[in-house]
């Protein structure tokens, strides 16, 4: 029975720690479901609390963000280039067809295999889909009403979480440029000339 | 100079002719071929890559010189017996057409149609739009690389209480239900009409779990030569027992064997 009354400070501490020892991001939800079932913590204090963790870290090595999935703390990205000398191995880099396949996802969603090749011309291999799949980043939403069925991709939370963003939005704009230019140019019969 | 008295090495053979020279705009290392090849993804991509070699516009799409660059390029690639993707021909075929479609004199009455390069920019377009995004993604910080996740561990000394199921009175009633079954197999042998009192049904209960100090399945209290009636006693003083907080009912498992437990302080 959500009853008990915590301080601020208590409060603060118990959404600290929890998010620290928990392995995925936290939600609010979450939170309030797990360490904060019986405590009386209203939304706006929650959100109060986490903002006053997130201004605590911004002086430390770490920082209190919010990602698709909820909150988490990571390293201050400006250590990144220090950190990463504690691993051996290097960070997996990814072939141009699997950042393009899974650009095209992220941006045209929900979106068929075919609809993939047709922009990329050529065909998309199983392997990346198998691997987009197996990492999480992208999901079967349904399939589209077509001969066939396709089924229709779209990104997950895992995917927003792996770039650190809190939702698609936060994605790079697609530049819509051109498009004026190249409605003059189907509509100026002389420009026909031009190719040699 | 050594290299110059050598016979010079044809860079592949096009339409069976010995190609001795680059081609002109397209100077690409033999060598470096096979590894270029790689670097394309696709028809598309290298019809980008010849457009920007001239530092023209996707939208001047200078078709005649592109195709011209095209094939021989693609026709190189055969030549060299690299394995070319079906994708690259059918390209081929594609800009041939727009070429000779560019070619035709303009009907009159066709005039409304469409610049035949039209739906090939559009594509082209389309293409450099994701190509240009996936290059963005990749540039996007990202776990593994440049984003590292914090965390803190438990207290490993913490004792974790182990959570029980909540037993319900639905599985109470469930397996009184079993027991009622089984009763009644034996109601035939019951002979006795002394009335069962629940209150001594309770002490003997207590005194079962007292002198087993330890848990006890639920069925075991039951005593089926007493039939049903004997059976509903011997619940009702559980459950009175559980109601004066002396005994608990407790399921290790859901779903699984009810046990009676003493409550201890």
């Amino acid at each position: 029975m959500p009853g008990r009354r915590v301080s601020d400070e208590q409060l603060q501490e118990l959404i600290e720690a929890a998010i620290f020892v928990s392995e995925k991001p936290l939600t609010k939800q979450v939170l309030k479901d797990t360490v904060l079932a019986d405590i009386a913590v209203s939304n706006e204090r929650l959100t109060r609390a986490l903002d006053d963790l997130q201004q605590h870290y911004l002086t430390r090595g770490i920082r209190l963000v919010e990602v698709g999935s909820g909150y988490r703390f990571q390293a201050c990205s400006s250590l990144s280039p220090w950190l990463s000398k504690l691993w051996q191995e290097r960070a997996p880099k990814f072939s141009r067809a699997m950042l393009e396949t899974l650009a095209l996802i992220a941006y045209r969603q929900p979106i068929t295999r075919g609809e993939i090749e047709q922009v990329r011309g050529v065909a998309v291999s199983s392997q990346i889909m198998k691997s987009l799949i197996e990492r999480e980043w992208i999901k079967v939403v349904g399939h589209k009403e077509v001969p066939g069925k396709p089924a229709l991709y779209a990104t997950t939370k895992q995917f927003l979480d792996y770039f650190s963003i809190e939702g698609l939005d936060a994605l790079p704009k697609l530049p819509d440029r051109q498009l004026e230019k190249l409605t003059n140019l189907i509509q100026d019969p002389s420009v026909r000339e031009l190719s040699e | 100079m050594e290299s110059a008295l050598q016979q010079k090495l044809p860079l592949g053979f096009l339409h069976g002719q010995a190609v001795l020279e680059k081609p002109e705009d397209l100077y690409i290392p033999p060598d470096a071929l096979e590894v270029i090849l790689d670097t394309f993804e696709g028809p598309l991509d290298l019809l980008l890559y010849l457009i920007k070699r001239h530092k023209l516009d996707i939208l001047e799409l200078p078709i005649l010189k592109i195709t011209e660059q095209y094939v021989t390029y693609v026709e190189m690639m055969k030549e060299l017996k690299l394995e070319l993707a079906a994708e690259y021909l059918v390209m081929a075929a594609l800009l041939a057409q727009i070429k000779s479609r560019l070619l035709l004199p303009v009907h009159e009455e066709l005039q409304e149609e469409e610049d035949p390069r039209a739906e090939l920019i559009r594509r082209l377009q389309d293409y450099e739009k994701f190509k240009n995004a996936a290059q963005s993604l990749d540039e996007m910080p990202r776990l593994e690389r440049d984003i590292f996740v914090a965390q803190a561990y438990m207290d490993p000394s913490y004792e974790w209480a182990p959570a029980l199921p909540e037993t319900t009175l639905k599985e109470l009633m469930l397996a009184l239900g079993d027991v009622m079954a089984r009763a009644k197999t034996f109601e035939h042998h019951h002979i006795s009409k002394e009335a069962l009192s629940t209150r001594e049904r309770m002490s003997l209960i207590l005194e079962k779990l007292g002198e087993a100090n330890s848990t006890l399945p639920f069925i075991e209290f039951f005593e089926y030569e007493e039939g049903r009636s004997g059976v509903v006693v011997t619940f009702i003083a559980m459950l009175e027992l559980v109601k004066e907080s002396l005994i608990s009912v407790i399921q290790a498992t859901v779903g699984g064997v009810l046990y009676l437990t003493l409550k201890s302080e």
